[in-house]
């Protein structure tokens, strides 16, 4: 009876449709991670602890109030900002970016905390000014996204800046951006491409053609996406068996556990593999649009929705570029990849999701 | 005043996010879709091509390269041979920071800043990824201590190697060459010649000399290893193996302690000896003075040791013995004699009066003989006894250039020889065609004249030379001459012995009288007698003086007043015994002056090693005032 109580006091604010994908998910990177790392037990107990973090912040945030939420957008922006700034100013300096914050008992990434912050601090902009959204509402909101994104972009990070501006750029286009708006950004970003590309340096188009071109620097950048596409392709129809890659046990792929994790599901467990892997992504995804379509107010629509979108995001970046779609962009595969920070980054932004959804549910009944 | 602002109809509000929310749904799926087809694509569709792709990355070919043929004299001394040794090389591809990781290594190893001007050099002549030395023939200690520090230099190996050595250095140069390092242009080369394959794992090929040109048979057949490998290049397992073919071990016909011999007779003198066994046309004896070191060669010589050898003024690269052009002077004559007595123009027993020059008709000019005074009363026999000028210049008058053309081109002067070495000059034969067409001119009476004496446009190798006296030797039957007496083969195989290149059909009077005449010019009386006092066997010879700038009419020669490098160059040709020749030789000594006083006296210390074994003192350069008593 009691235990009955503590366990639906546990799972109340969870969402069990989005927890059994998660929890797919996170199987397979278990599963992957073990033989991605050679055999490794070390690896997976450490992702099992990524997760753990993960999961303690998820729950956390997940029976938070949504007005906590609200409340935090600002607060958690001008910290993130604070911190950027500081970065560009005096961070640590590791593999040729400035990237990392000494807090003396620790290094963080500002970046990643800023994944979280500015869809939060955009879709708290936009409820506040829900009633009487003009044009300078918009330009105000895409101004809160540039700021943090051009910071991330002259750490150098590439990556990361495309996610945030990505999440940001969901929240306009779900708050309505007018489609004028946005076809006339386009146009104009294509009228003017040969007028930049004529500006630059050859060095510097040469770096840009390397991205959409990696057999030209065959030993070097293009190293990575060559041997991720060898063994996404020679995995064939059925895989060469868990354990059995040749690319990935014989050290051919960079990598391996992080940002190419993906060449090493799809050389072992082949094109079948990949369509169900595919398929769990779009079960989470799918039942995050669930939850943006039946949120309540303003704010929580944009903020699930963007949280859904970025996922998806982060998911089809890298796998386009491992797969040679896309230019290697220092993405990893959400949830899958080995990292402690990314895991925890995304099950907050779950967590948002389950609260949203759990909040209003309760509030409904 | 407030502006007029409309407030949103939540109805509509929510129907715009819904359609806005659908459209993320299609975006979503058509690049799921996208995704899905990219994996089809590359894990079904192209399947099989990445399945090679990874199959190619697993398995390693590796070359292994056969060992390179060893070189021996015609008794078994080696003259070429491999020894194992470790060198450690970089992929220069493979390293972000040369310059740095040059540095680290040197303080493990030391690098000599003669091993960095040679890496430097090999930087710019490399084939891409290919590893270059920059440090050879590594000690035990340094192999040790490198080999446990080397995880920290990635794109650093150390490779075990056989190394080329040739322990006659300077005394073979010339002859045997050198292996080096194989350049983007041989590299080309080999492709061309669909060879390629079996120089995978090679990074030496023959340059020059013997090594050059029995590349093929040397080198050997490549094996193959096909191991399965990580990214690392790190050899997982050995899948199969195909055991390379050693190249081919050749023994040449030279006489290595003849070789040494010859060599320090010259002392200091540059010049050039060839000895030919006549009956068979082996190569005894093939010198070039100066010679150099070979091993300098193998990994690539540095920048300083190369320009002192290239900028020289004695040239030391040059192979005088194949390549250099000397007029070949009085040595010409018996083989001109033998051309008045074949065409009959001078029957032996005529003599000839020598004034001590001579005058063609209707002119004044006088071309002098070297005796002031003329020899007197001159027949055929005393003509190459004393070498004398004026009997030749009458006796070319009388035949005219193309009889002489056509007479001496069957000794082998104007041609190739055909000797197995790459890069032999043809020296030059001159005929009234020639002139016609190398200058458009008419032929002069008074080309010929000094035509005769070996002057004017002749010009001889050393080696040609030899080749002649060796036919003349050997009564008329020619046979090529060569350096390679054997070609390793297996032992029920037989290597022919050499044919004759073609028999002249000298009439045995001729030769009786020429080849007693040459026998004479060692003799009291004779030109060379200084060099032979007291020798033990018969032997024949023939002195010669090659003009290097011509002296004016009126003025006599000085070699005090000339530089020594416009001095005469002296020859002298000789075989022996005479009545059996075993040796046929010709001594080239650049601005050595007089054929008897320089050169004759190499041919005696040659002569007598081969045919008594006995050793001689080499012989110091002597600056000796021009005499009057020899040609």
């Amino acid at each position: 009876m009691n235990l009955r109580l503590i366990k639906q006091r546990f799972m109340v604010h969870l969402d069990p449709v989005l927890l059994s994908g998660l929890g797919a998910l996170l199987l397979v990177s278990l599963l992957v991670l073990y033989s991605a790392s050679g055999g490794n037990e070390m690896r997976v107990f450490g992702q099992m602890g990524n997760i753990a973090i993960g999961f303690v912040a998820l729950w956390v945030v997940a029976n938070m109030p949504l007005h906590w939420l609200m409340r935090s957008a600002v607060p958690i922006y001008v910290l993130g900002m604070g911190m950027l700034i500081a970065v560009a100013l005096f961070g640590e300096i590791s593999h040729g970016a400035r990237r990392w914050l000494n807090l003396g008992f620790m290094n963080f990434q500002p970046s990643e905390l800023m994944k979280i912050a500015v869809p939060l601090m955009m879709a708290w902009y936009f409820e506040k000014h829900e009633a009487t959204l003009t044009m300078k509402n918009y330009v105000i909101a895409t101004l809160l996204l540039l700021m943090p994104v051009a910071l991330i972009v002259r750490q150098p990070d590439l990556g990361t800046s495309i996610l945030i501006g990505a999440s940001g750029f969901y929240v306009l286009f779900l708050a309505g951006l007018s489609w004028r708006v946005i076809i006339g950004l386009l146009v104009t970003a294509a009228a003017s491409a040969p007028f930049l590309w004529n500006m630059l340096h050859d060095y510097q188009r040469h770096r840009i053609m390397m991205l959409f071109d990696p057999s030209q620097d065959a030993l070097g950048k293009g190293y990575h996406t060559i041997q991720g596409m060898i063994a996404v392709g020679s995995g064939g129809l059925l895989g060469k068996g868990y354990m059995q890659g040749t690319q990935t046990h014989l050290d051919f792929l960079p990598e391996r556990t992080t940002d190419f994790i993906f060449a090493v599901y799809s050389e072992e467990f082949g094109f079948v593999g990949n369509l169900f892997l595919l398929g769990l992504f779009a079960f989470v995804i799918g039942r995050g649009f669930m939850i943006t379509a039946n949120a309540s107010t303003y704010f929580t629509r944009l903020m699930a929705g963007s949280i859904t979108l970025t996922f998806f995001t982060y998911a089809f970046v890298n796998m386009g570029m491992v797969s040679g779609i896309l230019p290697v962009v220092g993405v990893p595969l959400p949830l899958i990849s080995y990292g402690g920070t990314s895991m925890l980054t995304l099950l907050l932004g779950f967590g948002v999701l389950m609260s949203i959804h759990t909040h209003q549910r309760l509030v409904k009944t | 005043m407030t502006p007029h602002v409309e407030l949103k109809n939540h109805q509509r509000e929510r129907y715009l996010f819904s359609l806005r929310l659908i459209f993320c749904l299609g975006f979503v799926g058509v690049l799921m879709a996208i995704l899905v087809a990219r994996a089809f694509y590359l894990q079904v569709w192209k399947h099989e091509y990445f399945d090679t792709m990874a199959e190619s990355n697993r398995i390693f070919v590796v070359p292994i390269v056969p060992n390179r043929g060893v070189i021996t004299d015609r008794n078994g001394t080696v003259l070429a041979r491999n020894y194992a040794g470790y060198t450690l090389e970089l992929t220069p591809e493979k390293i972000p920071d040369l310059n740095a990781t040059i540095e680290e290594i040197g303080k493990l190893v030391e690098i000599k800043p003669k091993d960095l001007r040679r890496f430097k050099k090999l930087m710019s002549e490399r084939r891409s990824l290919q590893t270059l030395p920059v440090k050879t023939r590594l000690t035990d200690e340094e192999l040790a201590s490198f080999a446990a520090q080397l995880y920290r230099f990635p794109g650093v190996e150390i490779k075990a190697r056989l190394f080329r050595e040739y322990p006659l250095s300077e005394t073979t140069s010339h002859l045997l060459g050198y292996i080096g390092r194989i350049n983007q242009q041989e590299l080309d080369d080999l492709e061309k010649k669909d060879l390629a394959g079996n120089y995978m794992g090679s990074d030496y090929i023959g340059k020059t000399g013997i090594e050059e040109r029995y590349e093929k048979e040397m080198h050997g057949v490549t094996g193959l290893e096909q191991i399965e490998v990580d990214a690392g290049g790190r050899a997982v397992r050995m899948l199969s193996r195909t055991p390379p073919q050693s190249g081919k071990d050749l023994k040449l016909t030279l006489d290595a302690g003849l070789q040494e011999v010859a060599e320090q007779a010259f002392g200091d003198y540059r010049g050039a000896l060839v000895a030919i066994d006549p009956s068979n046309g082996e190569i005894l004896s093939f010198v070039s003075k100066p010679g150099y070191d070979p091993n300098l060669f193998i990994d690539g010589i540095d920048t300083e040791s190369w320009d002192a050898l290239n900028n020289s003024p004695d040239v030391p690269l040059n192979n005088r013995a194949l390549r250099g052009q000397y007029p070949p002077g009085s040595t010409i004559k018996p083989f001109m004699a033998l051309a008045g007595l074949h065409y009959d123009v001078r029957p032996p027993g005529l003599s000839i009066s020598d004034p001590g020059y001579f005058l063609l008709p209707g002119s004044s000019h006088q071309y002098r003989d070297w005796k002031t005074g003329g020899h007197g009363k001159v027949d055929m026999f005393t003509s190459i006894v004393v070498s004398c000028d004026t009997y030749y210049y009458g006796l070319a008058t009388e035949l005219g250039i193309d009889r002489m053309h056509e007479y001496l081109e069957q000794f082998g002067f104007g041609k190739h020889s055909g000797i197995d070495l790459k890069g032999e000059v043809s020296g030059l034969l001159p005929s009234s065609d020639w002139k016609m067409k190398r200058y458009q001119q008419i032929w002069y009476p008074g080309d010929t004249v000094s035509a005769g004496i070996g002057q004017g446009y002749n010009l001889v190798t050393p080696l040609q030379l030899a080749f002649a006296t060796a036919t003349l030797a050997n009564d008329g039957v020619a046979y090529r001459p060569h350096l390679v007496k054997e070609i390793q083969h297996a032992a029920n195989e037989t290597q022919a012995a050499p044919e004759p290149l073609y028999d002249l059909h000298i009439p045995a009077e001729h030769l009786a009288l020429v080849k007693s005449a040459m026998q004479a010019v060692v003799k009291p009386g004779g030109t060379a007698v200084g060099a032979f006092w007291g020798v033990q066997y018969p032997v024949a010879g023939k002195t010669g003086t090659a003009q290097v700038i011509g002296v004016k009419q009126g003025e006599k020669y000085d070699a005090e007043k000339v530089s020594e490098y416009n001095r005469d160059h002296a020859w002298f040709i000789s075989f022996a015994p005479a009545d059996k020749p075993r040796i046929a030789l010709a001594v080239l000594v650049e601005n050595g002056g007089h054929g008897g006083s320089t050169a004759a006296p190499i041919a005696r210390k040659v002569l007598d090693y081969y045919l008594l074994g006995k050793k001689s003192k080499p012989m110091q350069k002597v600056e000796e005032k021009a005499g009057a008593e020899d040609d």
